[in-house]
């Protein structure tokens, strides 16, 4: 089954694929950021493969000098019951990554959840804001240099 | 409907004489500022076309509709839903925060309050995934028990729903009658676990505790008598014109949006995609187990009512079907290097005690790597994507929440409809703000 | 008022269920409307975007009115030590009795009900905790304390 995905993949992104990993039985691919547009597209209209299901995208911070964050998409194909996850790496001086949710209107909360926790700007989203905290929040959260009881004075309490 | 009004002074001075003769004395100025605020009111009002102007409406965090907290802002042509967007947010506890300052244990309590309705069900989810992370086998025992504790938490969401669905659309006996079975089932949890709500019942490597013979003797009494209370209520809505006409139509979602908008659990079912995590992806022993999945094509508030309810039914099938097939032996796994050990060989035996202190403080350090699973939780697809470093906590944890993804299909549901159905959709997709705002 | 927020509001239903029956205490309408309630029970995590809006429905409530914090998020931020918890209500309400527990029994709270209706027939002002602080510690702080009882 692995080795069917990546034939197909390979027919047309091979340039784009940086790493293949296969762990515990699941299947990670690292895709080229500018990439992630046409990788997905291709990935949910193909007949055979019909990853049609973005399950879940995050994001996750390695707080490494180079390749800081990574957006992590889990497709799921309802034709196969089949699992995959594509990654892309991206770095904290070019935080713009392209929106998936021309493809998929379900990553529409799912990136406005990403840009709130870690400042990832996805380009092309229609309604780009804050979502779990309030909207004049200057820091995000999930960032590893945030820390876990919040700045002193970032959030107001109403008067006693 | 617009009132011109003129700007006029509302205030005046003493000794002050205004148009109609009034004095501007302070005795009676009180007097003569309502009469005034009155008379200006009254000359110089318009009614223009009251469909021409669209209203925001809030329905605001705080709601008698007890869904939680969450925001609804509706814009309104008449009563007619021109658009509505969901605010959330205002339960955010910043789960995966904390989950980056525990250890894998330490983070078990935190899953409960997640889908606070079926608690167990997020144990098992979370518990699952650290397995699949760290590469543990459970042993059979306790994998049947997982099933039963999974399918009673299902169990007492979806009595939930019913009496507040019923409840929001106007039959309020059938919430009491759900608050009735979901007690006892509360019961059975203090028999099972210690704790009638918050159960922390799941260790990583097995159960905190077996399952003893009262316990499922309570369970079986309570299989016994459950299906007819559920017919009972059954009864009452569905043969109802005022439940049907309700909800009938009402909150219609395509079978391709649905996909698209990555919604599951029932409200996927009631498109009519036939996708269950129990049977397509099958995780514990549910390949060994019986059970059907309903299935219905209508999309509607009313098809959705239809398969939670025929859910329930599958529930009680399963949980039958796991009380008899339960194979005896341990509940937790011969790993002792990452599991805890038991209570009472903790303070009496120099190994248990050097592993629990090892475990406790500095977790159990599964390899380095990522990992999601995902099981059917009662309200769709709950999944935990863990990242880990080798070290005793994760890096990385998301939680996958299904109230959340859920509830981004809202605005197309409601649009077109009337507000009062509001309440209906939502009790339809029957949200859970603990675990959509995490 | 049911102020019902999270996990705890579950318990506060089931406090008004058939089995821990609310009614029996005379509180059997649950008044959605701070307008016509006296007594707020805060189910539930608090954050700090919720906070305001908390603030504005025990603002909206008449005098006298009483506030029972239900659970440990209320009491002191519970088990979340995170960065958008307010830990404890008292921050920014006064509270009358704090009700302990994660969630606390539906017993445990109509327990903190009847404290509340015990409080008033003591006759004490509503927000107020200082008056039984002082009565207790009295023996203790002879002298010491200056603060009027």
């Amino acid at each position: 089954m692995k080795e069917k995905i990546l034939d197909r993949l390979n027919t047309q992104f091979k340039d784009s694929i940086e790493s293949v990993n296969e762990y515990r039985g699941e299947l990670t691919i690292v895709v080229r950021k500018s990439e992630i547009g046409p990788v997905c597209r291709f990935l949910c209209d193909d007949t055979e493969l019909r990853f049609d299901s973005l399950r879940d995208l995050s994001g996750t911070d390695y707080y490494r000098p180079h390749d800081r964050f990574e957006v992590v998409y889990n497709l799921y194909s309802l034709k196969n019951s089949r699992r995959i996850r594509i990654k892309i790496r991206v770095d904290e001086s070019d935080l713009h990554v392209p929106s998936v949710t021309s493809l998929w209107p379900g990553a529409n909360w799912l990136e406005r959840e990403t840009y709130d926790m870690f400042g990832i700007h996805f380009d092309g989203h229609p309604d780009l804001r804050r979502i779990y905290m309030p909207e004049e929040f200057e820091y995000h959260p999930l960032r590893k240099d945030f820390p876990l009881m919040g700045i002193p004075g970032s959030l107001t309490l109403p008067r006693k | 409907m617009k009132m011109d009004r003129a700007p006029t002074k509302t205030t005046m001075e003493p000794g002050e004489h205004g148009e109609h003769g009034e004095r501007g004395d302070r005795a009676d100025r009180g007097k003569l500022k309502i009469l005034q605020a009155l008379e200006d009111q009254d000359t110089s009002v318009t009614f223009d076309d009251p469909l021409e102007h669209e209203m925001v409406l809030n329905m605001g965090p705080q709601h008698p509709a007890t869904h939680g907290v969450l925001r609804l802002l509706v814009r309104l042509d008449g009563e007619t839903i021109v658009a509505a967007v969901p605010d959330l947010g205002y339960l955010h506890r910043g789960y995966e925060k904390i989950a980056e300052n525990m250890t894998y244990h330490e983070y078990i309590p935190h899953t409960d309050r997640l889908d606070y309705l079926s608690p167990l069900a997020n144990n098992v989810a979370y518990v699952l995934a650290v397995e699949k992370l760290a590469g543990l086998e459970v042993p059979l025992r306790a994998q049947y028990l997982r099933v039963i504790c999974a399918e009673l938490a299902r169990l007492a969401s979806h009595l939930v729903w019913l009496g507040t669905m019923a409840m929001d659309v106007g039959a309020v006996t059938v919430l009491l009658w759900g608050f009735r079975e979901r007690e006892k089932i509360q019961d059975i949890w203090d028999i099972l676990t210690g704790v009638r709500f918050t159960t922390t019942f799941t260790r990583i490597g097995g159960m905190a505790n077996d399952l003893s013979d009262e316990a499922s003797a309570m369970i079986r009494n309570f299989l016994d008598q459950f299906p007819e209370n559920l017919a009972q209520a059954e009864t009452l809505l569905v043969r109802n014109r005022i439940f049907i006409d309700r909800c009938e139509g009402v909150g219609y979602i395509s079978r391709e949006d649905a996909i698209g908008w990555g919604l599951t659990g029932p409200l996927l079912r009631a498109a009519g995609v036939a996708h269950d995590l129990r049977r397509d992806e099958p995780y514990l022993v549910y390949h060994d187990l019986e059970f059907d999945v309903p299935v219905y094509n209508d999309s509607d508030v009313l098809a959705r009512f239809y398969v939670r309810v025929q859910e329930m039914k599958e529930s009680v099938r399963i949980i039958r079907q796991a009380l008899e097939k339960i194979p005896p032996g341990p509940v937790n796994a011969a790993d002792p290097k990452r599991v805890l050990p038991r209570k009472e060989r903790t303070y009496g035996k120099m190994e248990e005690l050097i592993h629990d202190f090892m475990i406790v403080n500095f977790g159990i350090n599964p390899p380095i790597g990522e990992v999601y699973n995902a099981i059917e939780g009662s309200k769709g697809e709950l999944g935990f994507y863990i990242v880990s470093h080798g070290e005793g906590f994760p890096w990385r944890l998301k939680i996958r929440s299904p109230s959340f993804v859920n509830l981004q299909a809202l605005p197309p549901m409601l649009k077109g409809g009337m507000i009062s159905d509001v309440v209906a959709v939502i009790g339809s997709v029957d949200p859970v703000m603990g675990e959509a705002d995490k | 008022m049911p102020m019902g927020i999270s996990c705890c509001a579950i318990e506060m239903m089931a406090f008004a269920g058939p089995r821990y029956d609310v009614a029996r205490f005379g509180s059997e309408a649950f008044r959605f409307s701070p307008r016509q309630s006296d007594l707020m029970i805060v189910a539930g995590t608090v954050t700090y975007k919720m906070a305001h809006v908390v603030r504005r429905i025990y603002d909206q409530m008449p005098d006298p009115k009483w506030v029972i914090a239900m659970g440990a998020c209320t009491s002191t931020g519970g088990m979340y030590r995170s960065y958008s918890v307010v830990q404890g209500i008292d921050l920014f309400v006064p509270v009358d009795v704090y009700v302990a527990g994660c969630p606390p029994r539906p017993d445990n709270l109509l327990k903190g009900l009847m404290d509340i209706q015990e409080k008033i027939t003591r006759g004490e002002k509503p927000g107020q905790r200082e008056k039984v602080y002082i009565r207790e510690t009295a023996e203790l702080d002879e002298g010491k304390n200056s603060r009027s009882a």
